[in-house]
């Protein structure tokens, strides 16, 4: 490695855990080895309201290798129930207020009524099929129809971060001034995040102490949950989890099989390692809920909005005000001077839903997104040019300016790439053969969330030059393991080849869950604090080394190149000083503190989608040909990790608004196509090559190396997008996703 | 059809006499000879997994629906999930982890890395048993026949173009 170390930072370095993926090798939460593991199978309530009348696992409990079955009734009930708080907040993160089998009351279909213990898989999955259950059952409430005339607007949602109503201006003045109106109702199926990797839990017990393998975003929000929900010391509780097969949100949040999986390995004094089905993964993690959005907006002839008014509606669990926050981004992005955004629930049978991949923004901007081009529509106006002139450099609700933008330069940059100028705005008027030709173009945006408190990470240098750097966090697929050790290598002044970041892992630092598209901001900042520390600690021990050729230098005329500190012509590497002064390593910690209390800037990631569709006019079948997003995610800390994340962002777009949705019957409260048969998701055949743009903007405010994250950003806006050019394709403005064939016939 | 009939009247006569109960497998997996006492339901999937500590093979759905679980019995691409393992003896069975050498990797192995064509990996072994088999069968000619023949392998990281880029590759080394 001769090469110099300062740009390690924003290389398309191949990701450290290829290797390991590529392989077989790399080890997720269910491949530990654990001697003596036994095996849980969850059963799952069919009914999706009442009561547990009954419960026989005498059946169940014979079986040959049968542990023990848990039920409500021998089920030691939990210690205190932590309050829903995102889990960025640093603190216990339960997915819902509520824990399953503490009593006999049924909330909705697949909640936890049992859990069979053997000691194999299959025997555990066969006991469990003869656990009878008798029920008193109620008429459950699970859709829009059902619940709609019995609504709230919450106080707070969101975990109670989030305003229930927010407003500005006058929206009645602004919409009686305005020269054209767009009114619309969207509605949305319910979404399910759907990782490959299924969650799974193996607890381990030894003595009193507790070791969990878990899949999860944030194995500190596991200790922390874990730690209340069976009152055991943290010190007690040790969380690992190196690679996670995906999360998408479902495994942001402390789902019960964690603590389940503790409660059975105590009960059957061996290890247990749960897993949950893939049926399962529809019931018991979470979702993006079923809603409706009604979006109003009127405009000057000109083209400048005069007023916007954004309502949803949406199910919410017996026991947590939640909704994905829709309504915050379209109050804050376009220049408006009357707002009015409300939430609307209802109780219902369901579970608490959950964060689910750009949770709000993908569905909000859907409804935002649309409107505008259908006011575009009406005006006679190119929809960039509509967006361009409600270009706003504050946010519109708070006032304040925006820590950096960049969004015109992703209009710009975006519309030049996917070839938009020109293009004839008619619908209906391009066709190749049977199939109807259109293109449509969406803004998008992500709001920059920092953590609530501390971030922490740790940096050794060994004195043979090479080096580990800690953080807690789990890389679920982000690149995080990557991206760090570029920080690292970047901050310690050494090749990357010779760091190596370690993670996932509660012994290791500190760090909130990797949630909102804050991990590579908030984790880079420790890093570089912890790594950038280490080296100023080098540097000062040998300046002031009497053996050093550096001895008396001035720390800040030190330049540390591969390893090598430099000051003018002197040079000490950092091998060097370590062993001559007999140390066999040397090690920093680094803290971040985020902003505390207000910060005065408006943070927001922006992006532009542009897509282009053929749609066959007998079939109504729609095919996404093409897709380009550009987007002005502060610095990118690693090109190719971040496009690979941004793509794949674009692609649960595509699959947002042709395939995704997952059906209640409204008799029995139960979803209907709980698979990865029936419940569509992207395949290969699906995917068109998708061109990501990528706008570097500097940001000094959102955290020390700017960094704004690529998680979410890449689905926003992407499924209006592709509305959009259906509409162009064929005159068609569906407001309902997925948009499916029966919508175009 | 007619053919079938009989043969498995043949092979049932001998099933009959094993199981419910853990029975005798053989199975060779990447060129090593094991043997197991399992119950004939169990998967070759939960097999390689939970018996022989051989987990590339993922098992993202069980239901065969994912494609995670993708490995090769005698060279054919087969959903380890929907196989019961006691049906493999006599046969080869290779999974990721003996797709090369040990310390090596395959050529697709590398061609996945250099394209990125994965985030969390945990689809990667069976898009990798794929892609290898897809060439071999004949089916990777144009991007067209790449998708069709690669949507048994869901990534819900979505990283398609990725997994496209990395087969062409090694097919037009080829
Ligand atoms: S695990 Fe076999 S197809 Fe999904
Ligand atoms: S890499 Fe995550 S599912 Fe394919």
């Amino acid at each position: 490695m001769t090469t110099t170390t300062p740009s390690a930072i924003g290389q398309p370095l191949d990701r450290v855990d290829g290797r390991p993926k590529v392989t077989g090798h790399a080890r997720y939460s269910a491949e530990i080895p654990v001697p003596d593991t036994a095996y849980a199978y969850v059963v799952g309530s069919r009914i999706a309201a009442g009561r547990v009348t009954d419960i026989d696992v005498s059946a169940a409990r014979a079986e040959e290798g049968v542990l023990a079955v848990l039920t409500h009734r021998n089920l030691p009930r939990i210690a205190e129930q932590p309050p829903l708080i995102p889990s960025l907040a640093g603190t216990a993160a339960p997915g819902q207020t509520f824990f399953p089998m503490q009593d006999d009351t049924v909330h909705y279909a697949g909640q936890q009524i049992a859990v069979v213990i053997a000691d194999t898989w299959e025997r555990a999955q066969h006991a469990a099929r003869l656990v009878r259950v008798s029920y008193a059952e109620s008429t459950p409430v699970t859709t829009l129809d059902q619940g709609r005339d019995d609504t709230y607007v919450p106080e707070k949602i969101f975990g109670g971060w989030i305003p229930g109503r927010i407003e500005r201006g006058d929206v009645a003045a602004g919409l009686a001034e305005a020269d054209v109106l767009v009114d619309g109702t969207f509605t949305y199926a319910a979404n399910n995040h759907n990782p490959i990797e299924p969650a799974c839990t193996t607890a381990q017990w030894e003595g009193d102490e507790l070791l969990l393998y878990d899949t999860t975003q944030g194995v500190n929000a596991t200790q922390m949950t874990v730690s209340r929900l069976l009152g055991l010391p943290m010190s007690k509780i040790r969380v690992m989890g190196h690679y996670v097969g995906g999360s998408f949100g479902c495994k942001a949040m402390i789902h019960a099989h964690s603590a389940l999986a503790a409660m059975a390995a105590r009960e059957v004094g061996r290890p247990v390692k749960l897993v949950l089905t893939r049926e399962q993964m529809f019931t018991s993690v979470g979702h993006r809920e079923e809603q409706e959005q009604h979006l109003t907006m009127g405009a000057t002839r000109d083209g400048r909005l005069t007023a916007i008014r954004h309502h949803k509606l949406s199910p919410t669990s017996h026991f947590d005000d939640w909704a994905e926050p829709s309504i915050g981004v379209s109050s804050e992005i376009y220049a408006c001077p009357n707002y009015e955004g409300v939430y609307r629930l209802f109780r219902a049978n369901t579970m608490t839903p959950t964060f689910m991949r750009a949770p709000g923004e993908a569905s909000g901007m859907y409804a935002l997104e649309c409107s505008m081009d259908e006011l575009a529509h009406e005006l006679g106006m190119d929809p960039v040019e509509l967006r361009l002139r409600n270009y706003t450099d504050v946010d519109a609700m708070s006032g304040r300016p925006w820590s950096s933008s960049g969004q015109r330069e992703c209009y710009e940059r975006g519309a030049r790439r996917f070839g938009w100028a020109g293009r004839d705005p008619r619908p209906g008027t391009r066709r190749e053969g049977n199939w109807l030709i259109g293109t449509g173009m969406a803004a998008a945006c992500y709001p920059v969330a920092p953590p609530a408190n501390p971030q922490r990470a740790r940096a050794r240098l060994y004195a043979d030059g090479t080096a580990v750097v800690q953080a807690a966090t789990p890389d679920f697929g982000t690149g995080v393991a990557t991206v760090m050790t570029q920080v690292a290598a970047e901050g310690l002044g050494v090749s990357v080849d010779r760091c190596r970041f370690e993670n996932g892992d509660t012994d290791l630092p500190n760090i909130a869950a990797a949630v909102g598209s804050a991990g590579a901001g908030m984790i880079s900042a420790a890093v570089h604090a912890a790594a950038t520390g280490l080296r100023e600690q080098l540097i000062k021990r040998a300046v002031t080394d009497p053996r050093s050729p550096l001895h008396g230098a001035d720390t800040v005329d030190v330049v540390v190149r591969d390893g090598v500190m430099i000051a003018g012509t002197a040079t000490d590497a950092y091998t060097e000083l370590l062993q001559r002064n007999f140390q066999p390593d040397a090690e920093a910690s680094g803290q971040w503190s985020p902003p505390s209390g207000d910060v005065p800037y408006g943070m927001m990631t922006f992006g532009a989608q542009f897509a282009e569709v053929a749609v066959d006019a007998e079939l109504g079948l729609v095919r996404v040909r093409r897709m380009t997003g550009a987007f002005a995610p502060g610095r990118v800390l690693n090109a190719r990790t971040a496009r690979s994340q941004l793509t794949g962002g674009m692609l649960w777009g595509l699959g947002q608004a042709l395939l995704e949705a997952n059906y209640m019957n409204p008799d029995t409260g139960r979803w209907v196509n709980s698979n990865l048969g029936e419940y569509l998701v992207a395949v290969n055949a699906d995917a068109p090559d998708v061109d990501v743009e990528l706008i570097e903007v500097e940001d000094s405010i959102v955290n020390p190396l700017g960094v704004k994250g690529v998680g979410e950003i890449g689905q926003v806006g992407a499924a209006a997008a592709i509305a959009n050019a259906v509409h162009h394709a064929t005159g068609r403005r569906v407001r309902k996703l997925p948009i499916t064939i029966e919508d175009l016939l | 059809m007619s053919a079938r009939g009989p043969a498995l009247t043949e092979r049932g006569a001998a099933l009959e006499e094993r199981g419910p109960g853990p029975v005798r497998v053989r199975l060779s997996v990447n060129g090593t000879e094991h043997t197991l006492d399992i119950e004939p339901r169990v998967s070759l999937l939960d097999a390689l997994r939970e018996r022989l500590d051989l987990t590339g093979a993922k098992k993202g759905c069980d239901q065969g629906t994912c494609g995670a679980c993708t490995v090769w019995v005698d060279g054919r691409r087969v959903l380890a999930c929907l196989t019961l393992a006691m049906t493999c003896e006599g046969r080869e069975v290779t999974t990721v982890e003996g797709l090369a050498g040990e310390g090596e990797l395959h050529e697709m192995q590398r061609a996945f890395i250099a394209e990125d064509a994965f985030q969390c990996g945990f689809c990667t072994p069976g898009q990798i048993m794929s892609a290898v088999a897809l060439i071999e069968e004949g089916h990777a000619g144009n991007d067209a026949e790449i998708k069709e023949w690669m949507s048994g392998n869901i990534c819900r990281c979505a990283a398609y173009p990725h997994i496209r880029a990395a087969i062409r590759a090694v097919r037009d080394r080829a």
